[in-house]
């Protein structure tokens, strides 16, 4: 018996060592692949962050608000951010790679989810500073207008218009990433619609006075002897 | 019908102007008869679409019982097209229809005149068209008599920055009646600003650039009063755009010529000079403080991108004074014009939004001006608008420091 459980554990050890031969070599081309992906994606990084240099990324980034945003968050630039984001992203890429030629099976199938999320993270990314961007501009002009034609609380205005369509563009992103889809929405959904329900509600009940109060001084005709004369700046 | 060649055109661009449009046909037609008899002339008039009866008045516009009272003797056939422009009512789109028309018919000279020009006598006419047609000028703007405080943007800012960026002392850089020449309407025609938005709102201001950087003589003609068109506070920023929006956005393409001009040199002037009528008008002046100061608070934001620290810190500190304390001086003024003309330059945000953030900033401007001038002379409020214009040209450099970025 002794024999035979000697026989075993030699046999096993063999197959041990079989097996980290067999694994070794895919460990050394996985590092291989790993290091070849650093020197991948650092020149990616160097190429996108020229580019978006060139095309002055960071000035969009301006009039978009976003970085101001990230300065508030004590951020590098937009450019310096999205390039670091990309060398991430496309080194961890490189390592998945390199962990599927390890051949460990559960592995491979979360290694080709993860590529087929990627065109949806870009999608995403794109939603979000679109929105951001779209957001900045219309609060602005909702800023500006409201300003010049001398209605109360402008800037209540142009933070409810810039909230609203950031809402939008978040809702919109994480639909596309997949991420709690049916809560987002109907989150959104019970949000708005509680928002445009409040504002008719103040308008309809609350600001009929000061409504009808505007509609006289926009439109009617009488008494107009008594005002001032209207100065023509041309 | 065809018209063919002819000497002289006159255009008159329109939207739903059937209450003033057929005094001012006719007292085209009698300038255009009593002074101009022996030249081939027509009458263009640029519809935008009206939904009144105003093309129709237009065509009908007659003065048959002032000829048959003064004994005049028509000796060429006066032509009178009303056409409608595609694209929406816009005063650019008007004016490069009647360019155009000019061009295409090979007119000698041409004038403009707006639909609302109720004060215009048939002597306009001869006013406008003369120094074109027979002294071989360019370009002629109006000179009216206009009340104080009428056209206060073009006394504060329009006539001051155009003095000192072009170097030419035009009172109506953006004027509503104009005349030009059959060479310039060629030379205008060919300008890339047909190819750009600002074509529709700002071409009249940058018909008198091109004509002053293309190196071709202008003058400017006494026409008399001009009347006032009643006009709401929420015509400021459209007039904002036609103007300031047309002289920002001409800098850039003209840079090389504005860059390398110094001082300002008159221009001719036919007949009487330019005057002031001092009747008084009664101004809601509080409120303009009120929307100045709410502006500078609300529009912080904005303001911080567009203008440079220093002009902002002094915006607010003015902006806090109490208003019998308040004013908006004049250098500050022309700070806050050159800060956003550089950073329209760079669009540092919409150039659209630069242009409607003047606004409330320019009220202030305005409460100034009329505070300081409520009592004045005509003398000395001419005195102050000259110092404001030699203190644009004084403060050029800072314009070129803001538009090349040093600070």
């Amino acid at each position: 018996m002794w024999q035979i459980v000697v026989t075993e554990l030699t046999q096993a050890t063999h197959e041990i060592v079989a097996e980290i031969a067999r694994f070794l070599p895919r460990l050394v081309v996985m590092l291989i692949i790993v290091l070849i992906g650093w020197g991948a994606a650092y020149l990616v990084k160097w190429i996108l962050r020229s580019i978006l240099r060139l095309a002055k990324f960071d000035r969009l980034s301006q009039h978009a608000g976003a970085a101001q945003l990230l300065h508030k968050a004590d951020l590098p630039s937009p450019t310096e951010l999205l390039s670091r984001f990309v060398f991430w992203l496309a080194w961890l890429a490189f390592i998945l790679i390199g962990v599927s030629v390890l051949g460990i099976v559960g592995l491979e199938e979360h290694v080709a989810r993860f590529f087929g999320f990627l065109p949806r993270l870009f999608a995403a990314f794109f939603v979000f500073f679109f929105g951001l961007l779209a957001a900045s501009f219309f609060s602005r002009a909702a800023l500006l207008a409201a300003v010049n034609a001398d209605l109360p609380s402008p800037q209540l205005i142009s933070s409810t218009i810039y909230t609203l369509i950031i809402l939008l563009a978040v809702s919109m992103g994480f639909e596309e990433l997949g991420v709690a889809e049916t809560t987002v929405v109907v989150a959104f959904g019970i949000i708005f619609g509680a928002l445009m329900m409040g504002l008719a509600l103040a308008f309809g009940l609350g600001g009929r006075e000061l409504a009808r109060r505007f509609l006289e001084r926009r439109f009617s005709r009488e008494k107009k002897e008594e005002r001032e004369d209207e100065l023509s700046p041309l | 019908m065809n018209v063919g060649e002819v000497d002289i055109l006159v255009g008159v661009p329109t939207f739903n102007d059937a209450k003033t449009v057929a005094p001012v046909v006719q007292a085209i037609r009698a300038g255009l008869l009593k002074y101009f008899p022996r030249q081939r002339a027509v009458i263009i008039n640029a519809d935008g679409g009206s939904k009144d009866p105003t093309q129709e008045l237009v065509r009908a516009a007659s003065i048959t019982d002032m000829v048959r009272a003064a004994n005049i003797h028509a000796l060429r056939t006066l032509h009178c097209i009303s056409t409608q422009y595609a694209g929406g009512a816009a005063s650019g789109t008007a004016l490069h229809t009647i360019v155009a028309a000019a061009d295409l018919l090979r007119a000698r000279a041409c004038a403009v005149i707006s639909a609302d020009s109720l004060s215009i006598t048939p002597e306009w006419l001869e006013g406008l068209l003369r120094p074109v047609h027979r002294e071989s000028f360019d370009l002629v703007t109006p000179l009216y008599r206009r009340h104080k405080f009428d056209g206060l943007l073009v006394r504060n800012l329009v006539y001051p920055m155009t003095r000192a960026v072009y170097a030419k002392r035009i009172r109506e850089p953006h004027p509503p009646d104009f005349a030009f020449s059959g060479r310039l309407a060629g030379h205008f025609l060919g300008e890339e600003i047909w190819t750009q938005d600002i074509a529709r709102t700002g071409a009249e201001m940058f018909l008198t650039v091109s004509a002053i950087t293309g190196g071709f003589s202008v003058a400017q003609s006494y026409l008399g009063p001009k009347a006032r068109v009643e006009h709401s506070s929420s015509d400021l920023v459209p007039a904002m755009r036609q103007t300031v929006g047309g002289l920002f956005w001409s800098l850039d393409p003209n840079f090389a010529f504005w860059s390398a001009q110094n001082g300002s040199q008159a221009v001719p002037t036919f007949g009487a000079d330019y005057e002031i009528a001092l009747e008084p008008l009664r101004v809601n002046r509080k409120h303009l403080h009120q929307m100045f100061v709410r502006g500078v608070a609300d529009l912080e934001p904005v303001l911080k991108t567009i203008l440079s620290a220093s002009t902002l810190a002094e915006l607010q500190r003015v902006a806090a004074l109490p208003e019998d304390d308040f004013c908006y001086s004049d250098e500050l003024w022309v700070r806050t014009v050159y800060d956003l003309a550089a950073a329209h330059h760079k669009t540092v945000i919409s150039r659209d939004h630069i242009v409607q953030a003047l606004a409330p900033l320019y009220r202030g401007k305005t409460y100034t001006f009329l505070a300081q001038n409520r009592e004045a002379p005509a003398e000395e409020l001419e005195r102050n608008v000259e110092s404001l214009s030699q203190t644009f040209e004084r403060m050029k450099p800072y314009l070129l420091e803001q538009w090349n970025g040093q600070k």
